[in-house]
């Protein structure tokens, strides 16, 4: 039916170019952001309010009385930092190959965008577990909750990107990603750099400022 | 153009009926219809919390109700008008009008639009089912900490309130995406943004206000939360946390909060005055930017919410200023209705007594308003019922008028048929007296000393007449909505003849169309020159249109229906359910298994049929 | 000559309304409300009352001039048979910047004595104003004088034309201590304190009560607040720093306020109520509990009646209150009540 094929095209229509789904992840973000806002304000507002240890920036001494070191390693977080970091950059590299229907260049830079991400992850649970073995629960104090809050929420996003960009690396491992289906890659890797940025706020205002 | 009906097409309708169509549904007029409908219901629940609020407190020391349930009536009542009366009933004439307006075939995206309204419902019931273990929330809508922390409220009371609206922010969230994108996207070939009618302008402005809002809430509630399951002490002062962050955070909510219930409703007024008044609205331009300062400054001027809390005379005296700015633009709002009017040929139609109703009753709250703005002032004012009146005046008087007008306005395209004139002329008018006699004595109240939330009072404070004098009121608004509820029944029972796609010679574009309109809205896409765009079609034609025809309803390819937004709502629904009462991890499990399954199936069924 | 009986008796609507007018209009008189903000009896509420004021009457004004706008607007511009279609104006520029402009001169006419109030008040008195430490327990106020060595509750005994400073803070959830006659209120917080203060220009005993949503019982959370000559609360004071009275020893004491003596150790009352005037415990401080005006935080007069009706049922009162039925028999309540009566 003429009419019916005339009115398919009339899906694809938006007044401003911009495709539907692109926009909603970029009002999504947006949304996120004060999402974060609002944790980072919760944790800076309770910075140095703890009313005992253990202690971010400073050693502290535990029940027993016993001085301990400072809770937060400083070099392997900025490592994973810049695995970060690098995975934004790697993940554009992918796009372009899924743009330009190169296929070895997409899969090949998605993988390592994943690599990077789950050693993020990995970094953030080898923490946290080292973190409770030095005696720091969840409950143990404000440092404690609104550092474990902060940082957890984070690493369950960047969980939450490696499962959508898992999920995007299987249907390009089938051959479902012409470069005409790049966009489900694109708001995939929209995704992913905001969760990096959040990092990059995340990073100095809990690891570096004092 | 839209009205041009296809010839070949046959009148015929082959509508999908039945429930299974209604469960499955992503049409947006549908999700529109369910949304008003499930929000009417909690509305009258709401209604019926505040009635026995009303005996309760018809005299001094009065038992007709526990200390304790009243404390679970107050809250549930705020609660419930709040995110299940009002918020829905705007979101009824979102999704309902927001693609007409534009002149769309259906929201940006329809599957997300289920899932808003499913995750709402559920909600909903989640909350409400409390009081069928006779643990309704009982720490008031604003759920202050410490009070609401474990060691305070050991019940499980909070637990249904803050999962709940943590359901229902979801439900806000994901509505708000999709109308945000609606709108910039979907506008019809033409319609430039200050083209848009203005109910689509106020909602644009809702969503934004929603999108940046919700987080806040949604970070509150999950430390309340954790602090209640796990522990933890964001706001248990012995371990160093402290309640007074949970007003900072709720209240960075709470005041957009205001905006994003009365911002829809400043939209519907601005298109029912003109209609009725023959002129287009006046200071178009005027009215787009005060509604876009109005919610920018609302996000500066949380903290007049706690200026009995000692936060020193330089916060006061910001947050009092900011404050007092908010009235410039909403002044503005008011003299461009009234300039709407002031040389127009004004027909009172029933909508229209309700736009003016919602006027008159809105100058009130407002300047109201203006009195606690001012802090010294505020310090007397505070937690009385004189902000009880306030707050009735701009929400019922506000809100409830503009809401019931719009009904009235639009019942006719919805349903193919118009409520009765008599008793909508007999709604408006016992609604109009009985809100006055219920709310106005509450300004005399509270500025004789008269606190919020006490479940009684003494016979010596001596409150008990004018007391009395609104119970009266309250019970006699209630019956007035009984006449909304028969008027309903009435119209729905007696056959007419057709009303016709413009009854009241209406000036957008959803009256180009059929009434109800068919499943795709628009056969083809309509092109917009201007503001107003039925009347500049009407204008250019010299005259009325003729009536557009129906066409087939396979004529345009619409989205399938689909049950996986059910399913996606209920992972939601369950996985945070789970919170109420402790942490039970086999229901999050159970839950997060549901949600993934249906994000799955959703992310890979087809969203349109896939022959044709 | 007609039966004056058989008269048509005056119709009673216009003396019922009437009568239903009048009633109104004297709700509105602030006098009959004991705990009205609108009757200021101290610097602080007088401060408040003005800014009230100046607002309510611009705010009466721009009610009047807009509604009547209004109402005019839906008079002359109603539809009427053969109008003509109105002229299609989007609106006036000049008029639209005229009426942001009157709004904002408006505001500016209440935002300048605000500012300048707001600064006012939250000065702090000097050291030579009378301290009281007020902290809130759920459900009632105690009040403690540090210059004075004095624990109470229930009462805010004050003097008149001595400014008191406030010093507030809580012991378990938020509340909000409130002066409706004397001054405004402000909330309490855990860990932290919070000020307010008042020169009372008048003697009474004034009706007041927590603001600040706190649990079960918030709505029996009241006080008093009374001032005092300033003599007559010197005495007060001195008489209060006596010990309670021992009648343990006292052989012209009658039998029944002996006992009660006795219960009060035996049933456990002092556990939490402290007889001594500086000695706070978990519950309000009893020192001359008889001489205080009102009881059960301030929500029943103090008569025998109402003392005994409170301590054999609290809970029927106050449901949920922290103080527990005991189960004591009437002659066990009287006994009580004519030990505590006698603490004056």
């Amino acid at each position: 039916m003429a009419h019916a094929e005339a009115h398919a095209d009339e899906h694809h229509y938006t007044a401003t170019g911009i495709d539907n789904k692109k926009l909603a992840i970029w009002t999504f973000i947006g949304s996120e952001c004060m999402f974060f806002a609002s944790l980072i304000g919760v944790y800076l507002t309770y910075k140095g309010r703890d009313v005992s240890g253990p202690k971010p920036h400073a050693e502290w001494l535990d029940k027993a009385g016993v001085l301990q070191e400072q809770m937060l390693e400083i070099p392997l977080v900025t490592f994973g930092t810049a695995l970060l970091l690098f995975s934004s950059f790697f993940v554009v590299l992918a796009l372009n190959g899924a743009q330009r229907g190169n296929r070895k260049q997409l899969i090949g830079w998605l993988v390592a965008t994943i690599f990077c991400g789950v050693f993020f992850v990995g970094m953030q649970v080898y923490e946290f577990s080292h973190f409770a073995h030095r005696g720091m629960g969840y409950t143990t104090n404000l440092f404690a909750s609104t550092f474990y809050t902060l940082t957890g929420f984070h690493g369950t996003h960047v969980t939450l990107g490696l499962l959508w960009l898992i999920s995007v690396l299987v249907v390009a491992l089938r051959g479902k990603l012409p470069p005409e289906k790049a966009l489900n890659l694109e708001m995939a890797a929209l995704y992913w750099h905001f969760v990096d940025v959040v990092w990059i706020v995340i990073f100095p205002v809990v690891y570096l400022i004092r | 153009m839209a009205t041009t009906a296809i010839d070949h097409a046959p009148a015929h309708t082959h509508e999908h009926t039945g429930l299974w169509s209604w469960i499955t549904t992503v049409d947006h007029k549908r999700i529109g219809i369910l949304y008003g409908a499930t929000a009417f219901f909690f509305f009258l629940v709401g209604g019926l919390e505040a009635l026995v609020i009303r005996l309760q407190l018809m005299g001094p020391n009065k038992t007709l109700v526990s200390p304790d349930t009243y404390n679970q009536l107050f809250t549930m009542h705020g609660t419930t008008m709040i995110f299940l009366g009002v918020m829905p009933l705007s979101a009824m004439f979102f999704n309902y009008l927001i693609p007409l307006q534009l002149g769309a075939r259906d929201v940006a995206f329809p599957r997300l639009n289920a899932f808003s309204y499913w995750v709402f419902l559920l909600g909903g019931i989640l909350i409400n089912v409390s009081w069928f273990t006779g643990h309704a929330p009982n720490g008031g809508w604003f759920g202050y900490a410490n009070l609401t922390t474990k060691q305070f409220s050991p019940g499980p009371n909070i637990d249904f309130w803050t999962v709940g609206l943590q359901v229902l922010g979801v439900a806000s969230l994901a509505a708000a995406v999709n109308f945000f994108v609606t709108t910039v996207n979907l506008r019809a070939p033409g319609m430039k943004m200050m083209h848009m009618p203005m109910f689509v302008w106020m909602s644009f402005i809702t969503q934004i206000l929603l999108l940046l809002s919700f987080p806040i809430i949604t970070v509150a509630l999950i430390l309340l939360m954790i602090d209640r399951t796990f522990g933890t002490s964001f706001f248990v002062p012995t371990g160093g946390g402290d309640p007074i962050l949970w007003q900072h955070l709720f209240w960075l909510f709470g005041h957009p909060e205001v905006y994003i219930l009365i911002l829809p409703s400043f939209g519907i007024i601005s298109e029912i005055l003109p209609v009725f008044s023959r002129k287009p609205l006046f200071g178009y331009a005027a009215m787009v930017f005060s509604g876009a300062f109005i919610a920018f400054v609302g996000f500066g001027v949380w903290a007049h919410h706690m200026f009995a809390t000692g936060m020193g005379p330089f916060a006061d005296a910001f947050f009092s200023l900011a404050t007092m700015i908010i009235a410039i633009p909403t002044g503005v709002k008011i003299f461009n209705w009234i300039g709407t009017i002031w040389g127009g040929k004004v027909d009172f139609k029933t909508p229209m007594l309700f736009a003016i109703g919602f006027i008159a009753m809105f100058i009130m709250g407002g300047l109201s308003g203006v009195m606690h703005a001012s802090p010294p002032a505020d310090l007397q004012q505070t937690d009385t019922y004189f902000i009880v009146a306030h707050f009735h005046y701009v929400l019922f008087g506000g809100a409830i008028f503009a809401i019931s007008g719009g009904a009235y306005f639009w019942w006719p395209k919805m349903f193919g048929k118009m409520l009765d004139e008599g008793l909508g002329k007999l709604h408006f008018w016992l609604m109009l007296i009985a809100f006055n006699l219920t709310f106005f004595p509450m300004h005399i109240l509270g500025l004789n000393g008269m606190p919020r939330r006490v479940y009684t009072y003494s016979a010596e404070s001596n409150f008990e007449l004018l007391n009395k004098l609104e119970t009266i009121g309250a019970l006699l608004l209630g019956f007035s909505f009984l006449v909304f509820l028969y008027n309903i029944i009435k119209t729905w029972r007696t056959p007419q003849p057709p009303v016709g796609a413009d009854p009241w010679n209406a000036a957008t574009l959803e009256w180009s169309i059929p009434s109800p309109p068919q499943h795709f809205n628009y056969p083809t896409l309509p092109q917009v020159h201007g503001r107003d765009a039925l009347w500049e079609l009407k204008a250019r034609h010299g005259g009325p249109l003729p009536e557009p025809q129906r066409v087939a309803e396979d004529a345009v390819l619409m989205p399938n229906p689909s049950w996986k937004p059910l399913v996606a709502a209920i992972g939601v629904t369950v996985t945070l359910g789970g919170f109420i009462g402790g942490s039970h991890l086999w229901v999050h499990v159970a839950g997060v298994a549901i949600l993934l399954y249906g994000i799955y199936a959703w992310a890979f069924e087809p969203a349109f049929p896939e022959h044709h | 000559m007609p039966d004056p009986a058989h008269r048509r008796p005056p119709s009673r609507v216009p003396a019922l309304m009437l009568a239903a007018v009048v009633a109104l209009l004297a709700a509105c008189a602030p006098d009959q409300y004991p705990q009205t903000t609108l009757l200021p009896r101290a610097d602080f509420a007088k401060a408040s009352d003005d800014i009230f004021r100046t607002t309510l009457l611009w705010a009466t004004i721009v009610f009047v001039l807009v509604e009547t706008a209004l109402l005019v607007a839906i008079w002359k511009f109603r539809n009427r048979p053969g109008a003509a279609e109105p002229v299609q104006t989007h609106g006036n520029t000049t008029l639209e910047i005229v009426w942001t402009i009157i709004p904002a001169f408006i505001l500016a006419m209440i935002a300048v004595p605000t500012v300048r109030t707001i600064f006012q008040t939250a000065q702090k008195p000097g050291p030579e104003a009378l301290q009281v430490e007020v902290i809130g327990h759920q459900w009632w106020w105690e009040f403690r004088y540090p210059q004075l060595g004095i624990t109470t509750a229930g009462e805010l005994i004050v003097p008149m034309g001595r400014t008191v400073s406030l010093e507030m803070t809580t012991k378990d959830v938020l509340h909000s201590f409130w002066l409706p006659q004397f001054a405004g209120k402000r909330d309490v917080f855990p860990n932290r304190y919070n000020n307010l203060w008042f020169k009372a220009e008048v003697t009474g005993n004034f009706p007041a009560q927590c603001v600040e949503f706190c649990g079960i019982q918030h709505g029996r959370m009241a006080y008093r607040i009374i001032s005092k000559a300033p003599e007559e609360f010197d005495a007060w004071a001195a008489n209060f720093n006596q010990p309670p009275r021992d009648f343990s020893a006292d052989s012209t004491a009658p039998a029944l306020v002996k006992t009660g003596q006795q219960l009060f150790t035996m049933k456990g009352c002092i556990g939490c109520h402290s007889l001594y005037p500086a000695l706070p415990l978990t519950g309000p401080n009893l020192h001359h509990i008889g001489s205080r005006t009102w009881i059960a935080a301030g929500t029943l007069e103090n008569t025998d009646e109402n003392l005994a009706k409170w301590i054999q049922d609290p809970q029927g009162w106050k449901e949920g209150v922290l103080m527990p039925n005991l189960g004591l028999t009437d002659q066990e309540t009287q006994a009580l009540v004519a030990y505590l009566r006698a603490q004056q």
